[in-house]
């Protein structure tokens, strides 16, 4: 019990901490933070209903009004924002990808998260494309177009959850519950 | 660890945080059942004149927080006057940037405490179906006090690096910071046990 409570808490001190971590640029300038990976990670790793959970209790916190979104930002107006679909999509996608990573337990856990993560932020991007359609009234395909330039960046970062999590895996085993 | 509840007292200060969140919420349906061009601008006028009544060093940070709006207001902006629609841009964008001005609105003028009361008492009908909320609220506490601890560690690593390589750390180092959130972890589990567990 205690050993879950702290995980699910460090997680989420994870996802905020990975916020701060300065954003790689990709080359057309579109930056990407780490914190959308801490996301995914936190299913990979906790599995679907702790991952779920952990980021759950982060986005309390920010709701809160503690400043741990990427950027310092925080508080209720992320939620009303144009990018407030994303943040609720946050602990949906955990949850998809700790169940994806839960359930294939044939395919090696590099690929079986990684394709966790992938489809994890394939319905982060459904939950963010409705959200920004709603605020900024546009259309689904309009709002979509919008984010494409982000794509590229959650692909890549797909990828390393996958790495990171069988990574973690060799050298702490205990604690990968999606595998435990 | 900074909240971003303004430190400017302010009268709204000390109105319950439960009345300001239920406000806000049907404000928010208002603004976004609310088309047409005047009704809209109105609302902006108003949220203008809540940060301004606490004075100027409120207004201006409360407008600050409003900057990460400007890209997505530019986009509306190009958008609306390529496809020939400006009223129904400008309806948009006064209603993004009045909605999460008052949302930001009751972020600043909330301490952290309250907030965290009105989480225990929206928790507790759970309480009554004999749910555990202390682990809860103990969660909300160890994120509070590891978070920034965590952030340290996770500029320790990045120098580290930076002390070894001619190249940036990027993603490289989250691996090693993610162990060390595990690790943490697991001392934080057995302390907790340790003092009689939860």
């Amino acid at each position: 019990m205690e050993r879950n409570i702290a995980l699910v808490a460090l997680f989420a001190a994870l996802i905020a901490a990975l916020g701060i971590i300065p954003a790689v640029m990709l080359p057309f300038g579109v930056p990407i933070t780490a914190q959308s990976l801490g996301v995914m990670l936190c299913g990979t790793v906790l599995g679907a209903r702790r991952g779920a959970l952990a980021v759950l209790l982060f986005l309390l916190l920010v709701f809160l009004g503690l400043p741990l979104l990427s950027g310092g930002k925080g508080g209720l107006g992320v939620v009303f924002g144009p990018t407030g679909g994303f943040v609720v999509g946050f602990p949906v996608a955990a949850l998809v990808a700790g169940l994806i990573t839960q359930g294939w337990r044939r395919a090696p856990l590099a690929l079986a998260a990684g394709v966790g993560a992938a489809v994890g932020g394939a319905v982060l991007y459904a939950f963010g494309i409705i959200g920004m359609a709603q605020v900024l009234g546009k259309t689904l395909p309009e709002a979509a177009l919008l984010v494409t330039a982000f794509i590229p960046g959650d692909a890549i970062k797909a990828v390393l959850a996958g790495l990171v999590t069988s990574a973690l895996y060799r050298a702490r085993p205990r604690a990968v519950l999606s595998r435990a | 660890m900074i909240s971003l509840t303004s430190p400017v007292e302010t009268r709204a200060h000390r109105w319950p945080a439960g009345v300001k969140l239920a406000a806000l919420c049907v404000a928010t349906m208002l603004l976004f059942g609310l088309d047409n061009l005047p009704g809209q601008a109105a609302a902006f006028a108003g949220m203008l004149v809540f940060y301004a009544a606490p004075g100027w060093l409120f207004f201006r940070s409360g407008m600050a927080r409003l900057r990460m709006l400007w890209p997505f207001l530019a986009v509306i902006l190009v958008w609306h006057l390529v496809t020939a629609t400006p009223a129904q841009g400008a309806v948009i964008g006064l209603r993004l940037v009045t909605a999460v001005g008052l949302a930001n609105l009751v972020t600043m003028t909330t301490r952290l405490s309250d907030m965290v009361a009105v989480v225990r008492w929206l928790a507790g009908p759970l309480r009554r179906f004999g749910l555990q909320t202390r682990t809860l609220e103990m969660g909300i506490a160890l994120v509070i006090r590891f978070a920034p601890m965590l952030a340290q560690k996770g500029g320790a690593l990045t120098r580290a690096w930076r002390a070894r390589s001619p190249r940036r750390p990027g993603w490289r180092i989250v691996l090693p910071f993610t162990l060390i959130a595990i690790d943490d972890a697991e001392h934080v589990a057995e302390a907790l046990k340790a003092r009689g567990g939860i």
